[in-house]
Parts: C-alpha cells; structure tokens; sequence
C-alpha cells in the first residue's frame, strides 16, 4: 500500500524533468523529495497528485492505478508553497470547501472543520480572511483544508518555502507532531536538508530528473550512495584521497599512528562550534570542532596538528 | 484633494510595505504663480472640451422646460428608441459576459499557437473605425450580396446586426478587465479547488468567479457605456428606421440634424446614463486595487 510513483518520465520542452524515476512511499509514512532546485522533485509531487501527466509511467495510490484519473477524484490533499488560499472566502469556508464540494450535511461538516480548527490552532481564526493571517497561520490553513476531505495522500509542495526561519523551524516540528497524530501517507517536497533530515521518515534525494538515492535519513547521512547525495545532507571537506565530514575527523595534537600532519590556518568561531582551516600536505580540510575540543586541544593559527578519520567515519573515494 | 498620507505601495504585494519609509510620492512644489498657471491650463482644457459643451446641452434641455422634457421623453418615438437601446446594449453585454470570460480564460490560461494573434485581434475593435466596422458586417450579412446574406434571418437593418456590432465594439473592455487579474492569480486556487474534489463547474463558480468579479462587474459597466453610447457602426448596420431600428443615439443625430425639438432631452438622457456608469465605474475600482 502507500504510493508508488513508476518508472516516471517527463520532459518539457525537450528538457527532462524526471527520467525514468521510481520511488515507493511506505503507507502512513512521512517521506522527503529533497534535492536542488529545478532537479523534478516538484514536478514528481505534481505528477502524483495529478496536477501534472507523466510522459510515460504509472502512479499507484493505495493499490489503485492513479494515472489519468484527474486531481479531483484522486483523494489527494495538496499544499501549494504560496499557500493557495481561497482568498475571498473567510477560514472556515476555505477549510470546509472540500466538504462542500462534496455536498456533505452542514452538520457534518461544522464538526469536521471545528477539529480540524483545533488541530492547526486557528480556533480563534475561523471567521477571519486569508488576507488578514501570517505566513505560517495560512499554511496552517491549507493543510487543514487539504485534510478536511480525508485524504489518502498528502502532498506538501515547499510547504515553508515562502516562510521566514524562525516560523520555518516551528512549522516543520509542529508538522512532524501533527502527522505523529494523523498518521496520513504524506511526501513534501524540500530542498533544504536540515528541514528533511528533521522531519521525514524516509529520504529520497532527487536531482537532475533522477533519484539519487532512498533511505532513512541517517541511512543516508552515514552511507550515502555518492558524493552528490554526501555533499546534499551535510557539509563534507577532502581529506588525502577521501571526502568525509568535517566532524568526523579527528585532531591530535601529538604526532599519532594513520594520522596526517597538517598546518592551523584559521580558526573561526560560530556559536559554539568552531571551524578549523588546515593545510595538509595535497588538501586543505577543514574540521568542525566543539568550542571544549577547540580549547583542550589549545588550537592557535600556525599549529601543527595530526588529522584522521574518526572511527566508523563514513568517506567515499574524492573524485 | 488627494491625500498626501496614503502610501502609495498598499496594492504592492509583492514586497511588504516598509513603514519606516516616506510614501513614494513626488515632492511638492510650493504654490507659486506657475502652478496657477498649470492648474488654470488643465481646469481651461477640460472645460471648453467637456464642461461647456455638456453644460450648453444642459442649459438648452433646461430653458425648454420640465415639461418639454417629459413630453419628449415619454413621445412614443422616444420611448422606442430607448427601449430598443437598452434591448441592443442588455443583449450585447450579456454576450460580452459570455465571450468575455472565455476570452479571457484562453488568453491567460493556455498557450497555443496563434495567442499573440488573437490578443492582438481583441484590441483591434477599439483601433477600427465603427464605421468600418458597421461597412463589414454588412458585407458580410447583408441581403444582398452579403456572403452570409441568405441564412434566411434578417441580421441587417435589424436587432441581430445592431447587437453583433455593439459587441464587436466593447467586447474588448471585458476582456482586457478581467486578462490582468487572472493572471496575476495565476492557477494555483483553481488547481487547490480540483484537488479538494471540484469538478470544472465548482472551480468556476466557487473559485474563478468570485476572483474576477470586480474585475468583471467593471468591465461590463465600461462596456454597457459603450454600448449604450454607440453611433457609428449602428447608424450603417441598423438603417435607422425611425420606431423600428432608431436608437436614442441614432435619434439624437436625427433630430439635432432636422432641427426637430428632442435632440437635448435625448442627450440629457444619454448623459445620465454616463454618467451613472462611471460613477459605478469609480465606486467598483477601489476593492480590485485592495489585496
């Protein structure tokens, strides 16, 4: 069960947006499209919520090929990155408008969109127009909206793309929370890695029109596949014939067995790591060290420290 | 007078609006003799153009008398011409309605081969002569050697032409209303509309509809006064059969040219007509400015 987007092609204009791409999104799962802008990721979400046909390739929801049957009877809920808010209707009317539509009892439809109020927090917003909430109270809308009609699907495209940070981060852990309680089958569509490796349950990095790797996201932080998906998740430096990351290596500050020989050149404090430049003898890694590990070790610019990978490191061969 | 507090940038979306900066707007001079000058240009130009023309025709209805006024208006010539007016204009705006909003929809919805063309055609009423365009719809549906001349239904010389030309001449004002707004509502509300269930009816009606209505409502107003005030393309297609094909503007030129009392009363009401429109105008354009 769940969604399964096959072997999907798409091109526009002579340019491949997807090339053969198959993903399989477990039932009840929170999975993330993560990858570069214009990679296909959006344009996959599309494709499975039938906003979008594939060129060739079939879409399975739930068991049910999907392909062809318009948006409007694939029981998907959709969240726009601009929110999409109906903006001549009042809150409440956006929420029940899938109800509506739907010829529901007005009975019924009162008590769905009052839960639905209470689960996104905007009780005390029902009567209010879209124009008149914040960024993130809209996108909280549109997701009540897109739940209202019990959607076996949720699809979020960019959801807190549009939102400034600080709302970023509190939306992503209330998403995280609220699909913890819904337990509905949902793919949004990112590409900031921190917001994936947060919130979902399962990766799929795409980039170019095609699938870079699937997995967890500590799957794919400690194993990725390659040095596209490695330098995606995580910041990565070179160290000898390897790519690793940076808070994987190790620092001694005596000479040391395996290890390299390298030359402080800058020490840069952010918050409280702090980032040291070297100069080994055909790289220059860099590290990330905790402010304690920076002052045990008494780093100053000019010393000569040993570096190696630390135990179970992950590093792939530098191409 | 214009309010100097208003920030110019409200209906700007796309950037919020920065309240530690000044409004946008130009500096103003000081009140010197120049400004005078300006000021007694512009009052001077729109005076010996509009005021005082309209004010004569005023003056003149006037002098004639209430009572002259309400004989013409309710003399049975008159009362045909005005009937057969808002007859021809109500028909031709309800189908400006109709093929405005499809217009619209294809012009800023699809890409297809020929939209710059047809985006170009659609302006094209407005640049043509109404003359020209009366001439054509005759060669076209005329009786006798019109190509389409022997449909069996009299179009020439009767409502079906006079209304195809009224709308040839507005239908423009609709479209280029509501093109605009939805672009700049792009697709995403109607894309969030069919993936909540709505089929193509619903989106319309729920969605679409309510997003363009300013728009529209203006639209129809700008084109009703169009319709209602045009001469031109009527007076060839209609043959102006006095009581049978004879609106008030046909009327009007009629008896203003034969020295016949009923050209003022008639204007009069021509031009409370306008009047009334744009001031509709003016009351509809503020909502569609707001976010």
């Amino acid at each position: 069960m769940g969604i399964a987007a096959i072997h999907i092609s798409k091109t526009f204009g002579g340019v491949a947006a997807l090339d053969d791409v198959t993903v399989e999104v477990g039932s009840g799962r929170l999975t993330a499209l993560l990858g570069p802008s214009g990679g296909g990721k959006s344009t996959l979400l599309r494709i499975v919520g039938g906003l979008e046909e594939p060129d060739s390739g079939s879409v399975v929801i739930d068991g049910i090929a999907a392909t062809g049957i318009p948006a409007q009877r694939r029981n998907v809920g959709f969240v726009f990155q601009h929110y999409a808010a109906f903006k001549h209707l009042s809150v409440y009317r956006n929420i029940a408008f899938g109800l509506e539509v739907r010829k529901r009892p007005k009975a019924e439809i009162k008590q769905r969109v009052t839960e639905l109020l209470e689960l996104v927090h905007l009780e005390k917003f029902a009567d209010r127009m879209p124009s008149q909430l914040s960024g993130g109270q809209r996108q909280r809308m549109a997701l009540a909206r897109a739940l209202a009609v019990e959607p076996s699907v949720l699809l979020l495209d960019e959801p807190f793309g549009a939102l400034d940070t600080k709302v970023r981060k509190e939306l992503r852990d209330w998403l995280r929370r609220l699909h913890d309680e819904v337990h509905v089958t949902t793919i949004f569509v990112t590409h900031d890695q921190d917001e994936a490796l947060e919130v979902a349950d399962e990766l799929a990095v795409i980039n170019n029109g095609r699938v870079e790797q699937v997995g967890s996201p500590d799957a794919l932080y400690d194993h990725p596949a390659n040095d596209f998906v490695m330098g995606f998740l995580g910041p990565v430096t070179r160290l000898g014939p390897r790519l690793i990351r940076p808070h994987d290596i190790d620092v001694f500050a005596a000479r040391t067995s395996d290890a390299v020989e390298a030359k402080v050149t800058r020490l840069q404090r952010v918050g409280f790591e702090v980032r040291a430049e070297l100069r080994a003898s055909d790289t220059e890694p860099w590290v990330q060290l905790t402010r304690g590990q920076a002052e045990s070790l008494a780093l100053r610019p000019g010393d000569t420290v040993w570096l190696r990978p630390a135990r179970d490191a992950a590093t792939l061969a530098a191409s | 007078m214009v309010s100097q507090i208003a920030p110019a940038a409200t209906t700007d979306r796309s950037t919020p609006i920065d309240l530690g900066e000044a409004p946008t707007q130009p500096p103003r001079r000081p009140r010197r003799t120049g400004t005078y000058v300006l000021r007694g240009i512009a009052i001077g130009y729109v005076g010996v153009l509009v005021l005082v023309p309209l004010g004569v025709v005023l003056w003149r209805t006037i002098q004639q008398g209430l009572g002259t006024f309400w004989d013409t208006i309710s003399d049975p010539t008159v009362v045909h011409a005005i009937v057969l007016t808002g007859v021809v204009a109500g028909i031709a705006v309800l189908l400006n309605v109709v093929f405005g909003i499809g217009m619209a929809l294809l012009l800023a919805r699809y890409r297809f081969p020929g939209r710059r063309l047809l985006n170009i055609l659609i302006d094209l009423p407005l640049a043509v002569s109404p003359i020209v365009v009366g001439l054509a719809l005759i060669l076209v549906y005329g009786q006798e050697g019109g190509w389409l001349g022997g449909l069996g239904v009299q179009i020439i010389y009767s409502i079906p032409g006079m209304v195809l030309a009224t709308v040839f001449v507005s239908l423009p004002l609709v479209v280029r209303a509501l093109v605009p707004v939805l672009e700049e509502e792009g697709l995403d509300q109607e894309l969030a509309a069919r993936s909540l269930g709505a089929n193509a009816r619903q989106c319309f009606r729920r969605i679409t509809l309510p997003t363009i209505k300013w728009a529209l409502a203006y639209g129809v107003v700008l084109s009703l006064a169009r319709a209602i005030g045009e001469f031109g393309a009527v007076k060839v297609v209609s043959g102006n059969v006095i009581g049978q094909t004879q609106t008030v503007t046909l009327l009007v030129d009629e008896r203003a040219e034969q020295f016949e009392p009923g050209a003022y009363q008639a204007s009069i009401l021509l031009i409370a007509v306008t009047v009334i429109c744009i001031v509709g105008v003016s009351l509809i354009h503020p909502p569609e400015g707001r976010s």
